[in-house]
């Protein structure tokens, strides 16, 4: 599971992300609901180690990534569009992060396979599209049959098909047991796909709760994260109680 | 269900150096103009030394003391490292414009894991390739020499530390270029930082204040330090040079090390 701690990141005088705490447990999809800016990349790239943060701790397993034993092993990520180099084919790109991973060679076909990206497996990935970037995305984060799963904004550039594909691909993750978190600033994406949501709007924490609780009124789920991301500079925060401090849902009860 | 009841399987120990290594092996190995540079370099190095023999004249009477066509021999390696030196910038520059740095240190997140295999991987490279350059210019290049020369060689005293030497330069400059790129994260600062260095610093240097400052630049003691069967007046002598370069190659490497380690990729 991934825990975050008070979490504080500033570039210069500008708060990114602030005193940001949440648990993402085992077997849900928990959907990361934010709108731009809110600081969902910065959080996940802390949670990656990639970015330092200036105060708390983010931690997977009760570990900092950096101290993972067999980080692709542990976690997988799909953290930007792009994160290969253009004039490596999928399959290079595949191979060498396996490598890297101590996984066996014999994955990157499999996971090739999964994306749907055999095809163009040894095509130059400069030449691929927006879509095929996030699968090949994607195909590095089950690479090693990580039991923590980070996807940042999975859907863009996919079509229709492949938006289905992705929702159902995160829910059978998660129904093996597997820790899924999911960002999105599409709320009817999320309402499809997480259990569980963190909601967070100017760097800090607005709800930690269920999409079951969030929309208990009756109303849509987009209407409840409209009432809380437009208080968020009011609430700073500490105005909203997280529900699920007292909930009964499964998630607590590791 | 935890996570470890999913992989129960993972090997004790955990990732490590070769890791890393196998890693950057398979990363350099996988982009064709890497490979199409380095021919670059090794054609050009044997072409000019071959050329420049060819163009080596009968030194006159007062010449003859410091005549040194050893030295002409190895005059490509002005071209290779600004080829190698490239290479090794782009080789972690290019990461950070791809985006690929994020996927590498999600692979293996020691940092210093990674700076140290790319400097292996691409040193070693570069240094098994050169020093076979070197030597096959050297080979190549003496064949060309007017028949009314002495053709040097490798038993002639200093000739055959001045093609090691040489060889061994493209190494160190490959580890420096690591270095550069791991130190600017931009290609456009880190190429104009490697020419500064290797070209344009001691160029200007030479220019106003002769030998005093430019001896110490390492483009100057790779031709007049190194690449010379008998030490040249005013400059550094081949130990003490090359001695220089290790403890610039170490500076620049930890500098670009520091910044990789504590600045957010």
């Amino acid at each position: 599971m991934i825990s975050v701690h008070r979490l504080t990141k500033r570039y210069g005088r500008a708060v990114a992300v602030e005193e940001l705490s949440f648990d993402v447990a085992p077997g849900a999809v928990t959907g990361f609901l934010g709108p731009n800016g809110s600081g969902k990349s910065t959080t996940m790239r802390m949670i990656m180690g990639l970015d330092a943060p200036d105060a708390g701790q983010a931690l997977i397993g009760g570990r900092p990534y950096a101290e993972l034993t067999w980080p692709l092993r542990e976690v997988g990520a799909l953290l930007e569009a792009r994160t290969y180099h253009p004039g490596r084919s999928a399959h290079q790109h595949l191979s060498a992060l396996a490598a890297g991973g101590g996984i066996p060679r014999a994955r990157v076909g499999e996971v090739l396979e999964t994306v749907g990206l055999s095809e163009v497996a040894h095509r130059r990935a400069g030449t691929f599209s927006l879509g095929m970037s996030q699968r090949l995305g994607i195909a590095g984060a089950l690479l090693g049959d990580p039991g923590v799963l980070l996807f940042d904004e999975p859907v863009n550039g996919l079509d229709p098909e492949g938006v289905r594909w992705i929702r159902d691909l995160m829910k059978s993750l998660a129904a093996e047991g597997r820790t899924v978190l999911v960002s999105s600033h599409l709320i009817s994406e999320m309402a499809l796909t997480a259990e569980h949501l963190v909601v967070i709007g100017q760097g800090r924490l607005l709800a930690d709760t269920t999409v079951a609780e969030l929309t208990a009124d009756g109303g849509s789920l987009e209407e409840a994260f409209f009432r809380l991301t437009s208080g968020s500079a009011a609430y700073r925060g500490t105005n909203v109680t997280p529900p699920t401090s007292a909930s009964s849902s499964p998630r607590r009860t590791r | 269900m935890t996570t470890a009841a999913l992989s129960p399987a993972l090997p004790t120990g955990g990732y490590g150096f070769a890791h890393a290594l196998r890693m950057e092996w398979i990363k350099l190995r996988s982009l064709r103009s890497t490979w199409w540079a380095l021919l670059v370099v090794v054609a050009g190095m044997v072409a000019i030394g071959v050329v420049t023999m060819a163009n080596t004249k009968v030194p006159s009477a007062d010449k003859t003391a410091g005549f040194d066509p050893t030295n002409n021999v190895l005059a490509g390696v002005a071209l290779g490292q600004l080829v190698v030196g490239v290479i090794g910038v782009l080789l972690v520059t290019g990461e950070y414009a791809s985006g690929s740095m994020r996927s590498t240190l999600a692979a293996v997140p020691r940092r210093p894991l990674v700076l140290a295999a790319k400097a292996t991987v691409f040193g070693g490279v570069t240094l098994v390739l050169s020093e076979a350059v070197a030597f096959v210019t050297f080979l190549a290049g003496r064949t060309a020499l007017d028949p009314a020369i002495p053709q040097p060689s490798l038993t002639d005293g200093g000739v055959l530390r001045a093609v090691l030497m040489s060889g061994a330069y493209l190494g160190l400059v490959a580890v420096m270029a690591v270095g550069i790129g791991a130190l600017t994260r931009h290609t456009a600062s880190g190429i104009g930082a490697l020419v500064g260095l290797l070209f344009v610093v001691p160029a200007m240097l030479a220019g106003t204040t002769g030998t005093t400052v430019a001896k110490f630049f390492p483009t100057m003691i790779a031709g007049n330090s190194l690449a010379v069967s008998r030490p040249m007046p005013d400059m550094l002598t081949p130990w003490t040079g090359f001695a220089l370069l290790l403890v610039y190659t170490a500076v620049v490497y930890a500098g670009g090390l520091r910044v990789l380690v504590r600045r957010d990729a």
